[in-house]
């Protein structure tokens, strides 16, 4: 026994050391790469190395017309596609001064939602699972296949849906998606029911979350935080609500708001959101007009498949349209989104050209994960896999 | 209303544009570092010179009237043709008064720009990836390494000089059993078409022979619309 306690006291006493953290853990939420030097097992300096995923997607929108840039945005954040998507046709469309028909902003407006609900419960579950609960991965995976169910109808792809385009959306929603998207909608908050039990008042989750990464909401901004990390630390503020793109001003919802600013709020605050999420998807569902679902300027939108067997001017378009693109004149924008990370924002230059000069791709997730090192500090080493958790890391838009 | 007219009024309408309002005092202020104010798209640009970046910076985010406590973003943008060829770029945003403004400095490859690093903790990763994918260098930024790009990794991918393809890949050596670097080999160049032609697009690009056409008042300027019949 004696010799026990010796060895601890000697233990305790070692100099502190640098641990590897990742690339290929489990708990790291794709390639992150930490550098921590430890007092013991206490967490000392948390370095974040990134890049590993680096794509050059920056690099290579500059190669590509402004439409083949497009996909580039589902890969990025890629659990949050269609969000993306939208911050880039916003871009787009601001610099265009296009009009997007109602019925498209209604659709994008509904997927962007139900793309936040698929990525928090991606997020919730994956956080859970990292400190110590499998169940709510296995039950919540099978709601989430559901969702992207609705994906697949709706564009042909799961996950890389390349769907909001500038100018609309690429194609109306087929018959019957919208009956079934409502029927999911009701069903949807009994699962969130059982995710609650499971979690919010479970003993082991609490002890892992309460107190840990404590933000403040002074912290928050300086450190740009935004999204639910922002808000759990007592800042009301959404997007949707400040600064409102397409429908979103005529959505009803709260923003839910915590106010410990720790890896509990930030869970609470994301539950929440699901339910908001559903009740503007509610509303969409019941307000959505009929009507086109993309502009019918041609020089931006490719004109419809029956128009094309007729008219030489409109297979004229199709082809400029999908070969050389539209020309932007030069000017330059910088528009953000609520994504479901937080604000995704393009700075997107445009020089006249049908290429874009420059577009820079602001992650939420990258100024978040900077400020891992100042929440880690002072935690134990399991403490900051639920800081990783509850930061809603995705490697895709982080690395870029 | 004639063109002339409408330019006047849409010159009155930005001149009283709040942000532009915001923009002129900011200018008042600090006169010698605050170089341009512009309004493009309803957002409001500030040209500041790379010496009053810090009062600049520093004003915007105390004042009373901007409070700009969020550091939302910094990213590099090149220039090649232009005397001091990068522009670095800071997006500000204020919660309290729900407003954005872009600063924007100018810098060569050699003349380091003042990290704005210790007025916002969210400066440093941005700033370290402009270094990475620019090489502009930060007066002031305690961690100077690279952020993106692989360890060891030479050059600057972002500038417009640097080739899409990169210098080099890697590969795994069967002897060495390990991955190592070698030069890039593609059995094709990157093609790149410049697609000019003389289909009307979004805006004028102006080809020989087009002269002849914009002669035709007839002829559709911007945005063709099959006549009448929209598929509903």
């Amino acid at each position: 026994m004696s010799q026990a306690v010796e060895q601890l006291d000697q233990e305790h006493h070692i100099k502190p050391y640098t641990m590897n953290f990742g690339p290929q853990h489990p708990a790291a939420h794709g390639v992150l790469r930490l550098v921590l030097e430890m007092d013991g097992e206490v967490v000392e300096r948390a370095d974040p190395h990134i890049g590993l995923l680096h794509r050059g997607t920056e690099k290579l929108i500059e190669y590509k017309t402004y439409m083949q840039a497009l996909p580039y945005f589902d890969r990025l954040d890629y659990v949050s596609p269609m969000n993306q998507e939208h911050a880039f046709a916003l871009s787009i469309e601001k610099l265009l001064d296009l009009d997007v028909p109602e019925r498209a902003q209604y659709i994008r407006v509904l997927f962007c939602e139900l793309t936040r609900i698929l990525n928090h419960i991606l997020n919730i579950t994956t956080f859970a699972l990292d400190v110590g609960a499998i169940t709510p991965a296995l039950w919540a995976f099978e709601e989430r296949e559901k969702g992207m169910e609705f994906y697949d109808r709706v564009c042909g792809a799961r996950l890389h849906a390349n769907y909001i385009r500038p100018g609309g959306v690429a194609m109306d929603v087929p018959e019957g998606l919208l009956g079934d998207m409502a029927d999911w909608v009701d069903s949807f908050p009994k699962v969130l029911n059982d995710l609650d039990k499971l979690l919010t008042e479970n003993r082991i989750f609490k002890q892992r979350t309460v107190d840990i990464g404590v933000v403040s909401s002074q912290q928050a901004l300086d450190w740009g935080f935004s999204g639910p990390v922002i808000r759990a630390s007592g800042l009301v503020w959404d997007l949707r609500k400040s600064q409102p793109y397409d429908v979103y001003e005529r959505m009803e919802f709260d923003i839910p708001v915590g106010t410990t600013g720790d890896c509990y709020a930030r869970y609470l605050v994301r539950m929440e959101e699901m339910r908001q999420s559903l009740k503007i998807m509610k509303q969409c569902l019941k307000e959505i007009p009929e009507g086109i679902v993309k502009t019918n300027d041609y020089k931006v939108c490719p004109p419809p498949r029956a128009e094309m067997k007729n008219s030489m001017e409109a297979l004229i378009h199709h082809f400029k349209l999908f070969t050389e693109g539209y020309h932007i004149p030069a000017s330059e924008t910088y528009t953000a989104v609520e994504a479901p990370k937080g604000e995704f924002g393009v700075y997107l230059i445009s020089d006249g050209s049908n290429r874009p000069y420059r577009c820079h791709i602001r992650a939420p997730g990258f100024a978040h994960l900077q400020g891992l090192d100042f929440m880690s500090k002072g935690h134990m080493l399991a403490d900051v896999v639920a800081n990783i958790g509850s930061l809603d890391v995705v490697f895709g838009e982080i690395d870029r | 209303m004639t063109d002339e007219a409408k330019t006047q009024e849409s010159e009155i309408l930005e001149d009283i544009h709040p942000l532009m309002v915001f923009g002129q005092v900011v200018q008042g202020k600090l006169a010698e570092a605050v170089l341009s104010v512009e309004l493009v798209h309803g957002e409001l640009i500030l040209g500041v010179t790379r010496e009053g970046l810090l009062a600049v910076m520093a004003y915007l985010r105390d004042d009373p009237e901007s409070r700009f406590a969020q550091l939302i973003d910094v990213c590099g943008v090149d220039y090649p043709d232009r005397p001091e060829r990068f522009e670095i770029v800071y997006q500000l945003l204020s919660i309290k008064h729900n407003r954005r403004v872009r600063v924007k400095i100018t810098t060569d490859e050699d003349t380091p720009v003042a990290s704005v690093s210790a007025l916002f903790s969210s400066a440093p990763w941005f700033e370290r990836e402009v270094w990475d994918m620019y090489g502009v260098m930060f007066d002031g930024l305690a961690d100077h390494r690279r952020i993106l790009t692989d360890y060891g990794f030479d050059g600057h991918p972002l500038r417009k000089d640097f080739p899409l393809t990169g210098h080099v890949e890697v590969r795994y050596d069967d002897e060495q059993k390990r991955v190592v670097y070698g030069p890039v080999s593609l059995p094709q160049d990157f093609r790149v078409f410049d697609n000019m032609s003389p289909w009307e697009a979004l805006t004028d690009v102006q080809l020989p022979g087009d002269e002849k056409a914009c002669e035709n008042p007839h002829m559709p300027k911007i945005g063709w619309k099959p006549a009448g019949k929209i598929s509903e």
